[in-house]
Order: C-alpha cells, then sequence, then structure tokens
C-alpha cells in the first residue's frame, strides 16, 4: 500500500520529466553556458586555451561601429517591417471582412500560402524579380513609366527590399489574426452605431480599432520580437550586403560564431536582454488588459 | 442611384481583391514556369510568361548537382522524428499538467512557457558546442533533440486535457485502467483536432527550417533539403535561374499539396496559435 501511494505522488514527475530534461537541456542550460562563453575568449580548436577575459567582449562589442551598424539596421528593419504589416494587415482583414463570399475563402487562402512556404524558395524567387537587368519588378516599372531601382544590389535600396520581401511573406498570416478578431466584434454594436448615423470612418475609429486592440496589441509584440530576430533572409539574399547595409544582429552573431565565439556569444546575451524585455512589456500590458476587463 | 453606387463598390472591390492575389500567388507562378524555361530564356528583357518548350530536364539537372535524394532523405527522416518523439514527449507532459496536482506544479510550467521566449537564434551557439562535445554533429540528432519539448504544444495540449470532464478519468481509473491507457484510449482519442494542430505546425515549420540545419551541420551527409536548394546558388551558379528554381519546386510542392488538402486546417492551425 506504501508503495502504491509513493508511486501515486511519483508519477506527474515521471510524467513531465522527458520535457523536463529537453527544456533543461536545450534551453535553460545553454543560456547559462551562453552567459559563460560570453566571458571568455574561446578557442574553438583547443578548448584548454581558452581564457577567462572578463567583460572584455562587451567593451569590444560596445566600441565596434559593426556592432552599431547592426544594430540601427535591426531597429529600422523592425519599426518599418511592423508598422508596414500592421497597416497592410488591417487593410486586408477589412477588404476580406465584408462577406463571406467563394471568393474571399479563396482570397484568403491565397494570401496565407506565403506564409507556409520556406523562406529559403521565397527568397530565391524575390531575387530573380528583382534582379536589376531583366527581372519582372524593374519590367513593372518601366511599363508604368517609372524609374527602374537596383534593389538588392545597391546599398540605398537593399534594406527596404529585404523589408518588403518579410512584409509579403508574413502579412497573410496577421491579416488573417486580425480578421478574425474583427468577425468576433458582436454585429449589435454596429447596428447601434448605424442607428446613431455615425460615419464609416468614425465608426472604424471608436468601434472597431477599440474593440480589436488586444489582438493589434499582440500581433505588434509578436511581430516586434520575430523581427529582431531576422536573419534567414538577409543571409540568402544579401548576405549581410552591400557594404554591411542590411547586417542584422543575428547575421553579426552568425558572422562571428566560429572566428569569435565570445564576442558572438555577448552579442547573443545582449539580443536575448532585448528580448526579454519586449517580452516583459508584453506580459505587464496583457495582465493590466485582463485586470481592467 | 443607390444600386448603380454599389455595383460601383462592388466593381471596386472585386478589382481590389484580384490584385491582391495577383500579387500573393504571382510569385509561384513565376517560379514554375522559370523552371520550365533555357537559360536564354531567363534572361529575356521584357521578360515572357510561359517557355516555347518546357525544359522537363531542368529538374534532372537541379537534382543531380548535389546529393539531393540525401538531403530529401534527411528533411524527412528529421521532420517525421520531430514529430513522433515531440507528441511521446509532450503527451504526458500535458496530461500531468492538466489532470494532477503536485507540489511545483506552477514553477514547472513557467519554465514551460519560458522555453517560448528564448530564441534559438541565441542559444545555437552553446548548443553546438554541448552536442560536439556528446559526438552527435555528424548525425541527424542536433537537427532533432533540440526540439524534442514542444512548449507550444505541451501549451496548447494541456488545455485541451484540461476541458476533458474528470469524472471519465475517474471511473477508468475505477476499471483498474492504468494511466497509459488512459492517455490512450482517452486523452489521445479526444483532442485529436489540438494534436492534428500542433502535428500540422511542427511539419511546415521544420520542412521549412533553414536557420538551425544552416548553423547545425557541417557535412552535405546531414543536411536538409532547404540548405541544399540553398546551395543551389554557388553550385549551379547566381544566374542560373531556371535550374533554382526546379530546385525551388521540389522544396515547394511536397507543402503545397499538404495545403492544398488541409488549407482550412493549417490557416486554424496557424490563426488559432496566434490568438489562443
Amino acid at each position: 500500500m506504501n508503495n502504491t501511494t509513493r508511486w501515486d505522488t511519483l508519477r506527474p514527475y515521471v510524467m513531465i520529466l522527458p520535457a523536463m530534461l529537453a527544456i533543461l537541456c536545450f534551453v535553460i542550460y545553454p543560456v547559462f553556458y551562453l552567459l559563460k562563453l560570453s566571458f571568455y575568449r574561446y578557442n574553438l580548436l583547443n578548448k584548454a586555451k581558452s581564457k577567462f577575459i572578463g567583460l572584455d567582449n562587451y567593451k569590444q562589442l560596445f566600441s565596434k561601429d559593426e556592432f552599431y551598424v547592426a544594430l540601427n539596421n535591426t531597429l529600422i528593419y523592425t519599426v518599418t517591417v511592423v508598422l508596414l504589416t500592421i497597416v497592410i494587415a488591417l487593410l486586408l482583414a477589412l477588404l476580406i471582412n465584408r462577406k463571406k463570399t467563394r471568393f474571399n475563402a479563396f482570397l484568403q487562402a491565397g494570401i496565407f500560402t506565403p506564409h507556409i512556404i520556406s523562406i529559403v524558395s521565397i527568397a530565391l524567387v524575390w531575387m530573380l524579380l528583382m534582379e536589376p537587368n531583366f527581372g519582372i519588378l524593374n519590367y513593372v516599372l518601366k511599363t508604368f513609366g517609372l524609374p527602374t531601382s537596383k534593389w538588392l544590389q545597391s546599398s540605398s535600396t537593399s534594406m527596404l527590399s529585404v523589408i518588403l520581401v518579410s512584409v509579403w511573406h508574413n502579412v497573410g498570416y496577421y491579416a488573417l489574426i486580425l480578421l478574425a478578431a474583427l468577425q468576433s466584434v458582436p454585429p449589435t454594436i454596429y447596428e447601434a452605431a448605424a442607428l446613431d448615423n455615425a460615419s464609416r470612418f468614425k465608426t472604424f475609429y471608436k468601434i472597431t480599432l477599440p474593440m480589436i486592440s488586444p489582438q493589434l496589441f499582440f500581433v505588434l509584440i509578436i511581430m516586434t520580437i520575430g523581427s529582431f530576430k531576422v536573419f534567414d533572409t538577409v543571409r540568402i539574399m544579401t548576405g549581410g550586403g552591400p557594404n554591411n547595409s542590411t547586417s542584422t544582429l543575428v547575421y553579426h552573431i552568425y558572422e562571428y560564431r566560429s572566428n569569435n565565439l565570445g564576442y558572438a556569444s555577448a552579442t547573443g546575451i545582449i539580443l536575448m536582454v532585448i528580448i526579454a524585455i519586449l517580452t516583459f512589456v508584453y506580459f505587464r500590458v496583457l495582465a493590466n488588459k485582463v485586470h481592467y476587463q | 442611384m443607390n444600386s448603380k453606387w454599389r455595383y460601383g463598390v462592388t466593381g471596386i472591390s472585386v478589382a481590389l481583391k484580384s490584385v491582391v492575389l495577383l500579387i500573393f500567388l504571382f510569385p509561384f507562378v513565376w517560379m514554375i514556369t522559370t523552371s520550365l524555361k533555357t537559360f536564354p530564356e531567363t534572361m529575356i528583357f521584357p521578360p515572357k510568361l510561359l517557355p516555347a518548350l518546357p525544359q522537363w530536364s531542368n529538374f534532372v539537372t537541379a537534382m543531380q548537382s548535389g546529393p539531393f535524394l540525401t538531403y530529401t532523405k534527411n528533411s524527412i527522416i528529421v521532420t517525421l522524428s520531430i514529430i513522433v518523439i515531440q507528441m511521446l514527449v509532450m503527451i504526458p507532459a500535458a496530461y500531468a499538467f492538466a489532470k494532477y496536482k503536485f507540489r511545483g506544479q506552477h514553477f514547472f510550467f513557467a519554465l514551460v512557457l519560458l522555453a517560448f521566449m528564448i530564441p534559438g537564434q541565441v542559444t545555437f551557439i552553446p548548443i553546438y558546442l554541448m552536442l560536439a562535445d556528446w559526438g552527435l554533429v555528424h548525425t541527424l540528432w542536433p537537427q532533432i533533440l533540440p526540439f524534442a519539448a514542444n512548449a507550444f504544444g505541451i501549451f496548447l495540449l494541456r488545455q485541451y486535457f484540461m476541458q476533458v470532464p474528470s469524472e471519465i478519468i475517474e471511473s477508468a481509473r475505477l476499471d483498474n485502467a492504468n494511466e497509459f491507457t488512459i492517455m490512450r484510449k482517452i486523452m489521445v482519442p479526444m483532442s485529436i483536432p489540438a494534436l492534428a494542430t500542433i502535428g500540422l505546425f511542427s511539419f511546415v515549420s521544420h520542412w521549412n527550417d533553414y536557420f538551425w540545419p544552416l548553423v547545425m551541420t557541417d557535412s552535405t551527409g546531414v543536411r536538409p533539403l532547404t540548405i541544399g536548394i540553398a546551395m543551389l546558388r554557388e553550385t549551379e551558379g547566381i544566374s542560373n535561374w531556371h535550374i533554382i528554381m526546379a530546385g525551388n519546386v521540389v522544396l515547394v510542392v511536397p507543402i503545397l499539396l499538404v495545403y492544398l488538402f488541409c488549407s482550412k486546417q493549417i490557416v486554424k492551425a496557424f490563426v488559432y496559435s496566434g490568438i489562443k
């Protein structure tokens, strides 16, 4: 009898053990390991030659132009992607929201398609479309009598080109989240607004926007955190260039991962702190929202 | 007057929607038609949509330019292994979190939520060193093991399990069913939609993954399809777009097929993960 009760108390721990082991191994421990690495000059070939150097990696980081360029690029990328995506996603959601027709269902599936395709394919296709000499985007610009662009191959337009691809890749997903939010607004509220002869713009501004604000906020945070981690498009489409114009934080980490592992780790810690702050803000605001409801 | 205005609005909205659809689907059409062109046809300006004669041999060239059989096999093994391992790890954990009360429960669940937030783009450095120490770098394990615990999955499945009435579980226990049987015969069958959602999600994200295999693999023998396709630019030359697009089609088709058959579930899965 005693044996069974002991087993009863133990059982839930056994059930969560595999999950906890995996999280310990691949999430918790690596964070501390990363912190330790950031204080070392690490020698990949001969571990014994690694040397503790205190805060030197961080000092190096904050005195390096390249780091600030990467940080700056990441900020520009994040702000632009988030703003463009939210505005376009909202417009798309409003466009689809009007009626439940077959065409709208098809449209939903259509705008969502890029999101489930590998970024590798997306990046390669857009590189072809953006080819400066025979690419179809320049052809379209020419047809409309507009000046053509060098897209990814000029440092003045490369970042904008990467941003364009990211927005295209993800906007459908966010549009569908916002669409679900729009459809959960009770129709009675709109009927009341119509009785009051409220204008379309006013209804949108005073009713729709506040009603979907929790989802808008969610989308904002998820997108901001995701954008800070941008890497794939940059690696495939530009390799950080031309002239470091598209180098981002994660790309910076990636570039230094074998030559200067300690330095890359220190950059990783900085990125993690930024993401932790964003997540904290998210939960803070979310907790307040739930509280006031 | 009013009805005329209405027709106008409908017309504009249909036109607008068609343009939107074109913007989102045209790149895929272009990918497919380019994959069937000859090299000179890819360089014509103004560009032409269709090739004079479909060049099916582009696919052969693309697949022979590297060990694509190995890449494909690796992609399949990695993706399927991740899904199976995740299910085995996730189901008992979610069951314990949903239906048991035990000391430290909140602490352990907080760890799961924490795992959500730590980005792999940062922890890949120590994880790589760790797996190198374990001597696993030249196997497929570095692409599988780190994903054993699916935090989002545990979270979602726990919600589902909590909705299963405890009376059903109690009466099964009275019938001398053990906990394993309860999971297999009650919890899992009652949560098929959630499990399907999580499985689809894992399939799409790991089949498509580029970053993780890029930083975890050093040798061709363990690389997946995404890396192989991205490398086509190096092996086939930057301007051989017809070959690169052929490889691209091979990478995209399995996902598009799955999407064609269950676009509703996939859209639901992704949107649900966003709303909770």
